[in-house]
C-alpha cells in the first residue's frame, strides 16, 4: 500500500498520455493526457459526450485505445479486460450498484476470493469475520450475513466501496457515486472518501454536482470534444471558469448577440397553454413549476444533471412524479401517462433520436402516422389512402426531402429524420411541443432549417420547450429562459437578460466574477 | 464518528411481514405441502406406507433427481436445459450398447457421450451468446433424433447384457436400490460444490447479475459453460441407470422429462430467474411430484392425467409466490 507520508507530489499512480480512441471514424478521445497522483481526489468534468465515459472505459480495461499509452505506477501497461485492470488496482463504483442482490454482505465483498479451509471449501466464519474487520475499519455497521438487497441504496454503495478497496485498489474511479443517496449517506461517502485519501488511494469522481466537487475535489481534468481542454487545481478555479470551459464559451460574450432567424424575441401575454404545478420527484427534480404560453419557445437551461431531460420526461408524462401536476388548457393531465399528455396535446421529441424516436426499418409515411393512427382507423382499420393525406402535407410542409414517403426513414439524414419525428407529432394537432436537443447530430444547413421550422411552428401559437446542452442556441432560440440547477430552477430570464453570461451565470449559481481567455 | 445506515424493509413493519411471509413460503412450502400429503396419504391408504410403496416412489424419483439436480445448476445460471429428456434416452440406448463390452463401458460410453453434448450445448450459449431455450430446444430435437436413427427409427431396443451394469439398477444395499444411493450421493456432492465452493458462489453470483457477475471478476462464460456440461452428464448418468434398472435402452423414454424437471426444481423453490435456489429443495420438488402420482393412482378411480392437472397447478402457485416476492423485494 502506498503512503501519502514521504511520497513525492510528481509521483504519479495513473497516468495517461495520448489517448486516442475512435469509433466507426468518429473520434471519443483525441489524444487525451491524464494524470493522477496517489492519495488526490480528482474531478473528471465534462457535458454529455465529452468523453468521459470513454475515458473511464480505457482506464479500466472495457476499451482498449487506438493510440496512445497508459502508465501505472510509472510503468506503461496495457489492460485486455477489465479483470486485468481491476487486478492492477483499478476499482470502479458505478452509478447503479453492480454487486450481487442475493448474496450476502460479505459474500459480495469477497466473491471470487472466498477465505477457504484445508479441505477447499469455503470457510463462512472466516469470510463474515474478515467482512466484518473490513466494514469497521470505515465505521460501517451492518450485518455481514444480511442479502445485499435488504440494505438501503447508500449502504450498497458502501459494501461496493469496501468490496473495491480490499482488492488493494490503488485507484478508484466513481461514475455519479451520489446520483442516488440521501443526503446523509452522501456524508458518509465522503467521510470514506477522505479514509481512502489517507491511505494513499486516489480517487477520480464524476458528477455534475459542483458543491459536492468543490468538496471532495482538489483537482479537475476536464473534456470537451473529446479533448483534455483543462487540467489544474481546482481551487484555483471559479466555477464560472470552470463551466465555462466545460461548455466552450468564453465569460466575455456578455452581449446578446444579434439574432438569426432563428429566435426573433417573441413572448406572449396571452393564456398560458402549459401550466406545471411543483413537480417533484425524488433524486431529480424538485418543486419545478412553470407556464408556457401559445406562441412561446421557452429554452431549459441547465448543466447535464440539472433535471432538465427529467423535467420534460415529467412533462410528457414519460416520468411519474411524486408530487404536483400538469395542467392543459386548465385541465389536469393524469401523472406519469404518457397516453394521457398526448390527448391533452402534450408530444415531446426525445433526446436520443435513435433509440427513443425513429423506426428506421419502416417508411417515412409508417414513421409519421405512427402515433395518430389510432385517430385514423375505423374499427381497428385504416385506409392508405387517409394515411397518405396527412404524410404530404407534413412532409411538404416540414420540406421533408426524400424519394417518397415510402423510403426508409433509416436512409435519411439526420435533419429530415428529425423533420420526420416532428411530422409525427404535429400529425397529432399537439398544442405543447416538448423539444429535446433538437439539433443535436445534424449538420449545421440542417440545423438552421429545424430552428427555423420551430419559430413558424410557435408563429402558428404552439408553446413549445426547448432544451439543449448548446448555450448558443438556448440564448438565440428563446424568448425565455428557465434555468435548473440540482433539480430546481435557479432562476428565469427573460428578454434582454437572455444573455450567454446570464445563462452561464445561473447554470452555476453565482454572479460572474472572473473573466478570461478561453484555451 | 460512527454511523448506521438503516436497512431497507425494515423502516415499514407491513412490507417486511409480507416480504417474510413470501419469502417462507417460497422457501418452505414445498416442504410443508409434500408432509402434508404424506400425512393424507398415511392416513387414508394403508398400503401408501408400506416399505414396498416408499421404495417404489424412491426408485421412480431417483431418475427425476439426478436429471434435476442438473437442472438446477442450469437455472441457478438463469438458463433451461430443454435437451435433458433427449440426452436421458440417448444415456440408456448407449449404456445398453456398452454394456456389451463391459459395465465400465456401459456407464462411461453415456457420460461421455452426453458429457459432450452438454459441451456443444454450454459452448453455444456461454460462448457464442445464443439464448438457452434455442439452443437446448435444437438439442431436444436433434440428441432425439440421434437416438431414433441409431436405433432403426426407435424400433430397435438394445438390452442391457453385462449382469454386473444390471446389478446397478436393480440390486440393493441396505434394502435401499443402487440408483437412490446414487440420487443421494449426487445431491451431497452437489450441495457442498454449490454452498461451499468458489465455483458454487460464481453460480449464485452469475444468476443473481450476470453484469455485475463479469465487473466482480467472475468468469461468466466458463460458469455458464459449466452448468450445461453438468447438466448433460447428470441426464445421461440418469438415463443409464435407468437402462440398468429396466434391462434395456428404450429409445422413447424421457419425452417430457425436461418439463417434471424443471417444474420439480421451480416447485422446489428456486427461483426461475436464477440466483437463489439449492438442491434438497429440488429433492422436495420431485418428492412432492411423485408423491401426487402415487396418491392419484391410491385412489385409482381417477385418470392418470388428473395428476398433469394438480402437478400445473402447483406450479402456477409457485410461479404466482415468486413473482409477488420478486415484487416485494425489487428484484
Amino acid at each position: 500500500m502506498i503512503t501519502p507520508t514521504g511520497t513525492p507530489r510528481d509521483a504519479t499512480v495513473l497516468e495517461a498520455r495520448g489517448v486516442t480512441k475512435r469509433f466507426a471514424g468518429i473520434t471519443a478521445l483525441d489524444n487525451v493526457d491524464f494524470t493522477l497522483h496517489p492519495g488526490e481526489s480528482l474531478a473528471l468534468m465534462g457535458e454529455n459526450g465529452a468523453g468521459k465515459s470513454t475515458l473511464i472505459k480505457v482506464l479500466t480495461g472495457v476499451y482498449q485505445p487506438d493510440a496512445g499509452e497508459l502508465h501505472l505506477g510509472g510503468t506503461t501497461t496495457t489492460f485486455a479486460r477489465p479483470l486485468d485492470a481491476q487486478r492492477s488496482g483499478i476499482s470502479t463504483i458505478y452509478q447503479e450498484v453492480n454487486l450481487i442482490p442475493l448474496l450476502s454482505v460479505a459474500q459480495n465483498i469477497f466473491l471470487g476470493r472466498e477465505p477457504r479451509d484445508r479441505w477447499g471449501l469455503i470457510d463462512f466464519k472466516q469470510l463474515n469475520e474478515n467482512a466484518r474487520t473490513l466494514l469497521d475499519t470505515y465505521d460501517i455497521h451492518v450485518n455481514v450475513r444480511r442479502p445485499l438487497h435488504r440494505l438501503a441504496l447508500g449502504m450498497q454503495q458502501m459494501v461496493a466501496l469496501a468490496r473495491a478497496v480490499s482488492i488493494d485498489a490503488r485507484v478508484v474511479i466513481m461514475d455519479e457515486p451520489t446520483s442516488s443517496l440521501e443526503a446523509r449517506e452522501v456524508e458518509t461517502l465522503f467521510r470514506v472518501i477522505g479514509l481512502l485519501r489517507a491511505q494513499g488511494i486516489a480517487i477520480v469522481y464524476v458528477s455534475h454536482r459542483m458543491d459536492e466537487i468543490y468538496r471532495v475535489c482538489d483537482s479537475v481534468t476536464v473534456l470537451r470534444d473529446g479533448k483534455s481542454v483543462h487540467s489544474g487545481l481546482l481551487a484555483d478555479l471559479p466555477r464560472v471558469e470552470l463551466v465555462s470551459i466545460m461548455l466552450g464559451r468564453s465569460v466575455e460574450k456578455t452581449k446578446r448577440e444579434s439574432l438569426t432567424a432563428f429566435g426573433s424575441a417573441r413572448t406572449s401575454s396571452q393564456a398560458p397553454t402549459l401550466i406545471a404545478t411543483d413537480l417533484t420527484r425524488k433524486h431529480q427534480i424538485s418543486g419545478i413549476s412553470l407556464e408556457i404560453r401559445p406562441g412561446e419557445v421557452v429554452g431549459l437551461g441547465g448543466l447535464l444533471g440539472s433535471g432538465r431531460s427529467e423535467t420534460l420526461k415529467a412533462l410528457a408524462g414519460v416520468m411519474k412524479v411524486d408530487n404536483g401536476h400538469v395542467r392543459v388548457g386548465g385541465r389536469l393531465v393524469k401523472n406519469g401517462s404518457v397516453s394521457a399528455a398526448i390527448r391533452a396535446g402534450i408530444v415531446m421529441l426525445p433526446e436520443d433520436r435513435k433509440a427513443e424516436g425513429i423506426i428506421p426499418n419502416l417508411s417515412i409515411r409508417d414513421n409519421i402516422v405512427l402515433a395518430a393512427l389510432p385517430r385514423l382507423s375505423v374499427g381497428g382499420f385504416t385506409s392508405r389512402a387517409r394515411q397518405d393525406a396527412i404524410v404530404d402535407v407534413f412532409m411538404k410542409r416540414l420540406r421533408i426531402k426524400a424519394t417518397s414517403s415510402s423510403q426508409l426513414v433509416s436512409e435519411l439524414s439526420g435533419g429530415n429524420q428529425q423533420k420526420v419525428m416532428i411530422a409525427r407529432w404535429l400529425a397529432m394537432n399537439p398544442r405543447v411541443l416538448l423539444l429535446d436537443e433538437p439539433t443535436r447530430g445534424i449538420d449545421v444547413g440542417a440545423k438552421a432549417e429545424v430552428q427555423a421550422l420551430i419559430n413558424e411552428l410557435a408563429d402558428e401559437g404552439l408553446a413549445i420547450v426547448m432544451v439543449s446542452s448548446e448555450v448558443e442556441e438556448v440564448v438565440e432560440g428563446s424568448a425565455r429562459v428557465i434555468v435548473l440547477r440540482d433539480g430546481s430552477v435557479e432562476t428565469e430570464l427573460i428578454g434582454d437578460e437572455v444573455t450567454e453570461h446570464h445563462l452561464l451565470s445561473a447554470l452555476v449559481g453565482e454572479p460572474i466574477t472572473v473573466t478570461k481567455e478561453l484555451p | 464518528m460512527s454511523v448506521i445506515v438503516p436497512e431497507a424493509g425494515l423502516p415499514t413493519t407491513k412490507r417486511f411481514d409480507r416480504e417474510t411471509l413470501a419469502l417462507g413460503a417460497q422457501k418452505y412450502g414445498a416442504t410443508v405441502v409434500l408432509a402434508l400429503l404424506v400425512v393424507i396419504g398415511t392416513i387414508a391408504f394403508p398400503t401408501f406406507a408400506s416399505v414396498s410403496n416408499v421404495s417404489n416412489i424412491a426408485t421412480q424419483s431417483s431418475f427425476l433427481v439426478i436429471v434435476a439436480a442438473g437442472m438446477t445448476f442450469v437455472i441457478l445460471t438463469g438458463g433451461i436445459d430443454l435437451s435433458v429428456g433427449s440426452v436421458f434416452a440417448l444415456g440408456g440406448v448407449l449404456a445398453a450398447y456398452g454394456s456389451t463390452f463391459g459395465s465400465v463401458e456401459a456407464l462411461l460410453l453415456p457420460l461421455v457421450a452426453c458429457g459432450v453434448i452438454g459441451m456443444i450445448q454450454g459452448f453455444l450459449v456461454a460462448y457464442v451468446g445464443m439464448a438457452p431455450f434455442i439452443v437446448t430446444l435444437a438439442g431436444l430435437l436433434g440428441v432425439r433424433g440421434i437416438v431414433f436413427a441409431s436405433t432403426n427409427a426407435g424400433s430397435n431396443t438394445p438390452i442391457v447384457s453385462d449382469l454386473s451394469f444390471k446389478a446397478i439398477g436393480q440390486e440393493t444395499l441396505f434394502g435401499v436400490r443402487w440408483p437412490v444411493i446414487i440420487a443421494i450421493v449426487v445431491i451431497i456432492v452437489g450441495t457442498v460444490l454449490l454452498t461451499r465452493s468458489r465455483g458454487g458462489q460464481s453460480i449464485l453470483a452469475v444468476g443473481g447479475s450476470e453484469s455485475a457477475a463479469a465487473l466482480m471478476g467472475v468468469a461468466v462464460a466458463r460458469i455458464k459453460f459449466s452448468v450445461y456440461v453438468v447438466s448433460g452428464l447428470c441426464a445421461g448418468l440418469a438415463g443409464a441407470l435407468n437402462a440398468a434398472y429396466s434391462s434395456s435402452g428404450v429409445p422413447t423414454v424421457g419425452a417430457g422429462l425436461e418439463l417434471s424437471a424443471i417444474a420439480a426444481v421451480v416447485i422446489g423453490g428456486t427461483l426461475l430467474t436464477g440466483g437463489r435456489g439449492n438442491l434438497i429443495s429440488t429433492v422436495v420438488g420431485v418428492l412432492l411430484l411423485s408423491v401426487i402420482q402415487n396418491l392419484i393412482n391410491q385412489v385409482g378411480s381417477l385418470s392418470s392425467s388428473v395428476q398433469s392437472v394438480v402437478s400445473g397447478l402447483f406450479l402456477a402457485i409457485v410461479v404466482i409466490v415468486q413473482t409477488i416476492l420478486s415484487r416485494t423485494q425489487r428484484l
